[in-house]
């Protein structure tokens, strides 16, 4: 038992976020909170070094910088990439982004606005910040730390923020083919929108995770995936990289209770 | 030519209902002792063009916004702005919710003096459905694609933060990204730029200068504020101030919170701001944030 024993679930997930950036070229990886960015970071170490990453701040790194105070790390600069430079990437759609909307609904839209009436809402939030841009110019992937049907919802999400894949909300004329919506990663699963007219499939279940919670925990109608698996656990050599650039541990606070990888019966 | 004047002539310049736009990013170098000033001020019906940090949250709660242009507002550290919540779900203002680069955008088409410039950004989400002003082009040629005609943002006042500025208005932002800033003194009829440091002259290498982003012509007037972007960061020179931010942050959600703040932070002036922050000693030893 002490190998199953010996990853966290955030360490699980980060090692599934990592999946999210193979085989993507030269692309800006971006991921947002801890663990979209030890995902990049983890993707850049191991099977995708030609990504290009930021230090977080406006500056380009090829060594993925680790996360929190540096002590006497000193990240060594490859070049230079300003928020006007990255609004220049994301308009020429090279750039995948791994972000956390508060809602998700069946056809990939997302909500950052608003929860509720827009007028008056229940509860306002940060507004739509890049998500209209980003999700029509380039890939986005989505990371949800507590999987319930408050983010994956039954309608539309509250106010459409990034576009997806329905097809009323796009007229003729407009360019669909520019963007994509790769994997979302969540605290039970791994899904993506690979089944007919991009319906959302669930790829691989987390251990000791069942499709029938699940679907119960979602606000609209999931697949299988054909080949439907397991989530992969990490590699000691993955372990060993989340260690180096996560030196103060706050992947342990990014989801409540810092849940084992193998759930506990 | 000296531009140098007060926070309170800059302030001065304000009138009813103008549009106002303010330089830096989130809690990132906002012209925050002219917002301070503003606050002081009776104007009233402003239109605001920001992305967003505490000066949005403060200009809703003194009840000066009637409408908010934005991409969004946070305090980064504290993801949501406590009294720009509040105003938001009071169903207070009138909003045009933009992608950050459409907003960007509508600065862009007016500093070059254009009705509106074509993007991908908005089209097939709320952003264009809630904002039926912002209309749709086809391209003239053979592609015929239906693109986002992102409007002229037309500002009557930008106010920005630098870290150096000259008396003739030359201007140094010394911090790892200079924002949008060049963007906000184009789009506007009159600019106002606070500052860490004035000199009577810039007189630098060519390195030093290329710290310089957006040219002096543009500048209506320059006002000394040492530590002038408090409680937000003034990259290279100071962080933001998460104690204090977090203090303001709480105030929302405190009875009568908003007039202790201003009571406290506002009204005794910004000698007595700096005195009740700590003093020089502590805001400029205020750490930048690591990532």
């Amino acid at each position: 038992m002490t190998a199953t024993s010996e990853f966290t679930l955030a360490e699980l997930l980060i090692v599934a976020a990592c999946e999210a950036w193979r085989g993507n070229g030269e692309v800006i990886a971006s991921g947002l909170g801890v663990i979209p960015r030890l995902g990049a970071s983890l993707a850049k170490l191991t099977h995708s070094p030609e990504l290009l990453m930021t230090d977080s701040e406006a500056f380009l790194v090829e060594e993925p910088v680790p996360l929190g105070p540096r002590g006497d790390y000193v990240p060594r600069y490859s070049g230079y990439l300003s928020f006007e430079r990255v609004f220049e990437c994301v308009w020429g759609g090279r750039r995948h982004a791994m972000i956390g909307p508060t809602q998700i609904d069946r056809w990939g839209q997302t909500n950052l606005s608003c929860i509720g009436d827009y007028q008056k809402p229940k509860v306002a939030m940060l507004g739509v910040r890049g998500l209209p841009g980003n999700s029509i110019n380039h890939i986005n992937s989505f990371f949800v730390p507590s999987h319930n049907t408050r983010a994956f919802v039954a309608g539309e999400v509250d106010m459409v923020s990034g576009v997806g894949f329905k097809p009323e909300r796009w007229e003729e004329g407009m360019r669909r083919d520019l963007m994509d919506i790769r994997l979302i990663v969540t605290d039970l699963c791994v899904m993506d929108f690979g089944g007919p007219d991009r319906a959302v499939q669930v790829r691989s279940l987390h251990p000791g995770v069942s499709f029938e919670e699940v679907q119960e925990k979602t606000g609209f109608p999931l697949l299988k995936a054909a080949d439907l698996k397991q989530t992969v656990a990490p590699t000691p050599e993955q372990l060993a990289l989340i260690r180096r650039l996560d030196p103060h541990d706050y992947r342990a606070s990014a989801l409540k209770g810092n849940p084992p990888g193998i759930r506990q019966a | 030519m000296n531009k140098q004047m007060t926070a309170a002539d800059v302030v001065g310049q304000l009138r009813d209902g103008m549009t106002i736009g303010f330089g830096g990013w989130g809690p990132r170098r906002k012209p925050m002792a002219i917002v301070r000033e503003i606050l002081r001020s009776d104007v009233k019906d402003l239109t605001v063009v920001a992305y967003g940090g505490p000066e949005v949250g403060m200009l809703c709660a003194a009840g000066k916004v009637k409408k908010l242009i934005f991409g969004f507002a946070t305090l980064d550290a504290i993801p949501l702005e406590a009294y720009f919540r509040k105003a938001r779900e009071a169903g207070e203002l009138e909003l045009m919710e933009l992608d950050e680069g459409m907003l960007q955008w509508g600065l862009r088409a007016a500093g070059m003096r254009l009705p509106f410039l074509p993007t991908r950004c908005g089209l097939a989400t709320d952003v264009s459905r809630l904002n039926p002003e912002i209309k749709q082009v086809q391209s003239p040629y053979a592609d015929g694609e239906v693109l986002l005609a992102m409007p002229a943002l037309n500002l009557d006042i930008a106010f920005l933060h630098v870290n150096v500025a000259d008396r003739l208005g030359n201007t140094l932002v010394t911090g790892p990204d200079p924002y949008f800033d060049h963007l906000y003194a184009r789009a506007a009829k009159q600019c106002f730029v606070s500052c860490e440091r004035i000199e009577e002259r810039l007189n630098l290498d060519a390195a030093q200068a290329r710290f310089n982003t957006f040219e002096r012509y543009l500048v209506s007037g320059v006002v000394h504020a040492p530590f002038g972007a408090h409680p937000t960061s003034c990259p290279s020179d100071y962080g933001w101030d998460l104690s204090h931010l977090k203090r303001y942050s709480a105030s929302a959600a405190e009875e009568g919170g908003w007039d202790s703040y201003v009571a406290e932070f506002v009204t005794p002036g910004e000698s007595a701001y700096q005195a009740s922050n700590g003093g020089a000693d502590r805001l400029s030893a205020l750490p930048l944030p690591v990532f």
